[in-house]
């Protein structure tokens, strides 16, 4: 196999002394999509924000290709590889969408204007949002903020891709036009590592699926194997916690076998 | 040489000059800043209440004070007021005169800025909960007003006594006036005004930056809250 | 009024206008300047720096800027460091509005969402990029006012260059009034010239808030 793009190994973090990651490793190869899931608090979003420095790590290592980069002083080199959207979608609330796009390639790489733009432009038309390249961002929608905010980070042509809870800010009928961008990014071959709370995406993206608990992963595995017999206990408790809504009589029937409803 | 000048401080009661000079100062400041806070409070319901006369009466006075540097205000009336009204006020009581003028309205705005920030929707709440005006007044918008206010209006008080350094402009025998006597008194040795000026400086800060301190600390814990 | 006293005095006036908006600018870019750095200092927490600029704006803005400038101006001499008047003035308006600006420019950075640094983080920028590009603009928005303020308050504080045996309005009117008693028309020249200076400055305050709040971001949570 491979070399992988990136290496975690051994990762520990504590905020004022409680763990949230307690020894995470983690290999993701080029071309693959590794979604990570688990209940909140198990630290999957801290792991990504290590993978980008946003975090440091107390203990461990984390490795670029052959360059190793927890604890970096230069983090933001780093950055210009590794790509990163949030929940809260974070445009520049003071530019326009194309010079929120603008903004990294031209200044971070360097970039000549006119070679980004055009790029730019093609990348927007092909989210369907080309004709708001002049807005501004509070002129949008969330979920048409979210898919700016995936092109911007494309655009620095990242080797790898980092997006955290992306569509947990947005409103239910806007989730699935952000995560029909990341299907074509993953079928176009880009590195992902994705936290998210979609069960039904991460099973159509995923190569593989991650499931943290309490800061550590818990299980891992492909996901067509993973979400239909998880084989922890654990793992089976938290996909049971997706699907009381829409199976209300079997879950009360259920209820005897020790299933909890909370 | 130098600690020579600052022997000269000690030296005799000039220390305890000094210390009475502040207190010149200081007085002025307290008193200012008592009728501020009465005038202030009653010129921020001024402020916003619905006479339109009213309400320009108070923009011409916040807009003077904001423009005019207090120093300018004190000549006005220290200098001014004698030869247009032949009132020969003393400058103890003319800079009480024009820093309780400038107080009360810089307070009053406060006051205002204070009670409108409060958002609608607390009154709302309130009356939704049955409360009777008086009761929303009471347990809802005042204690809420109280803790936007008292920060800033404390601030504005150490603002008042920076201020008051300002009287020595018109001939207050305040702590930098003493200063200067004791600096001419002992003129041969000239370190001395270093160590005044020094001194006068220190006990500013010393006086001010508790109370900024204070002001600071009331506005993080409350709001936190 | 005698305004033949007026007419033959106007130049007078403009001339201390002169001098006081002068080193007023002058104080108003510096102060500037030196709040920023210290806010920066402060904000993007430097070590050792960030303790001196706070230790700065403590001293600063609890003292009277006219004991700072007696300090410097009748008080440094003594122990051998001369200053001329014009450098004391500027120094002394400097040492008091860094302070003031920096707290402006601080509330300004602390209202822009810790995720928006994380954002041009994460694109790759470097520290200056970040607040160049990305910070700073949105502070300054949520800054302006407060900064407006300042200007007014320094431009105001100049009354006190006096003491340095500046020739500012102040000092002019000091001199016409100790000599030709016309005390009525010396302070009303006084009020008119200071309306002259704060006037266009509050005015442009006026208009660029207004722009600012209608060009708003969409992000200001807080009113």
């Amino acid at each position: 196999m491979m070399e992988p793009i990136l290496r975690v190994k051994d990762i520990h973090k504590a905020f004022d002394g409680s763990g949230v990651l307690k020894g995470v490793s983690l290999d993701i190869h080029e071309g693959e999509v590794v979604v990570i899931i688990g209940p909140s608090g198990c630290g999957k979003s801290t792991l990504l924000r290590c993978i980008n420095g946003l975090e440091r790590v107390d203990q461990g290592e984390i490795w670029l290709r052959d360059q190793l980069i927890s604890g970096l002083k230069d983090m933001h080199l780093v950055r210009q590889k590794i790509g990163m959207v949030f929940q809260s979608y974070d445009l520049f609330p003071h530019m326009k969408v194309m010079d929120n796009l603008l903004l990294g390639p031209m200044k971070a790489l360097r970039k000549p204007r006119e070679a980004v733009e055009a790029e730019a432009m093609e990348m927007l038309r092909r989210v369907g949002l080309a004709e708001k390249a002049q807005a501004l961002p509070r002129t949008l929608s969330g979920g048409q903020k979210q898919r700016v905010a995936l092109v911007r980070a494309m655009l620095m042509h990242p080797e790898l891709l980092l997006l955290d809870e992306i569509t947990a800010a947005l409103d239910p009928e806007m989730v699935s036009e952000v995560l029909n961008v990341v299907i074509d990014l993953a079928e176009q071959g880009m590195t992902m590592a994705i936290v998210t709370h979609e069960m039904r995406f991460a099973e159509a993206v995923a190569d593989r699926v991650l499931f943290m608990e309490q800061g550590v992963i818990a299980e891992e595995g492909a996901p067509a194997s993973f979400f239909r017999e998880p084989k922890t206990e654990r793992a089976r408790q938290f996909l049971q916690s997706f699907t009381y809504a829409s199976t209300r009589k079997k879950a009360q029937e259920t209820q005897a076998a020790d299933v909890g409803l909370a | 040489m130098q600690d020579l000048g600052i022997s000269i401080l000690f030296k005799g009661v000039n220390f305890q000059r000094l210390l009475l000079g502040l207190w010149v100062t200081l007085r002025i400041a307290l008193i200012t800043i008592g009728i501020s806070t009465a005038l202030g409070l009653l010129f921020g319901l001024l402020m916003m209440s619905r006479s339109r006369a009213a309400r320009g009466f108070c923009r011409v006075w916040l807009e003077i004070v904001r423009f005019m540097p207090q120093l300018v205000l004190l000549y006005l009336v220290y200098f001014g007021f004698a030869r247009l009204f032949g009132w020969n006020l003393e400058g103890e009581t003319s800079a009480i005169l024009v820093f309780s003028f400038w107080g009360t309205a810089e307070m009053g705005d406060l006051f205002r800025g204070a009670l409108t920030s409060i958002p609608r929707h607390q009154r709302e709440s309130a009356a939704a909960l049955g409360l009777t005006k008086a009761q929303i007044n009471r347990y809802i918008l005042l204690p809420q007003t109280a803790r936007r206010l008292l920060p800033q209006a404390i601030n504005l008080s150490t603002r008042i006594i920076k201020t008051t350094a300002l009287v020595k402009m018109i001939n207050v025998t305040e702590v930098l006036k003493v200063g200067q006597q004791i600096i001419g008194q002992f003129y041969r040795e000239p370190s001395v005004a270093f160590w005044v000026y020094a001194t006068v400086f220190l006990m500013y800060f010393l006086i001010c930056w508790p109370i900024s301190l204070l002001a600071g600390r009331l506005e993080t814990r409350w709001s936190a809250g | 009024m005698d305004w033949g006293f007026i007419g033959s005095h106007v130049m007078d006036f403009v001339a201390g206008a002169w001098v006081t908006l002068r080193f007023g600018l002058y104080g108003v870019g510096c102060s500037l300047v030196l709040g920023l750095l210290c806010c920066l200092a402060r904000y993007f927490r430097v070590p050792v720096l960030r303790s001196v600029a706070h230790g700065y704006i403590e001293l600063a803005r609890n003292t009277p800027l006219l004991v700072q400038l007696f300090f410097l101006y009748a008080g440094l001499p003594r122990v051998g460091v001369r200053l001329s008047a014009e450098a004391c003035a500027v120094i002394g308006l400097t040492f008091l509005g860094g302070a003031y600006m920096s707290e402006a420019f601080r509330s300004g950075l602390e209202s822009v969402e810790k995720s928006q640094r994380e954002a041009g983080e994460c694109l790759g920028l470097t520290r200056a990029q970040n607040i160049r590009y990305v910070l700073l603009p949105q502070a300054l928005a949520t800054a302006a006012p407060a900064l407006f303020a300042n200007v007014i308050f320094l431009i105001k504080e100049t009354s006190m260059f006096s003491v340095l045996a500046m020739m500012d309005l102040m000092n002019v009117a000091d001199t016409l009034r100790t000599s030709g008693g016309r005390t009525v028309e010396v302070l009303f020249m006084l009020v008119v010239a200071y309306l002259a200076l704060l006037l266009p400055v509050s005015l442009a305050a006026t208009f660029t808030e207004r722009r600012l709040r209608y060009a708003g971001f969409g992000n200001q949570h807080s009113v």
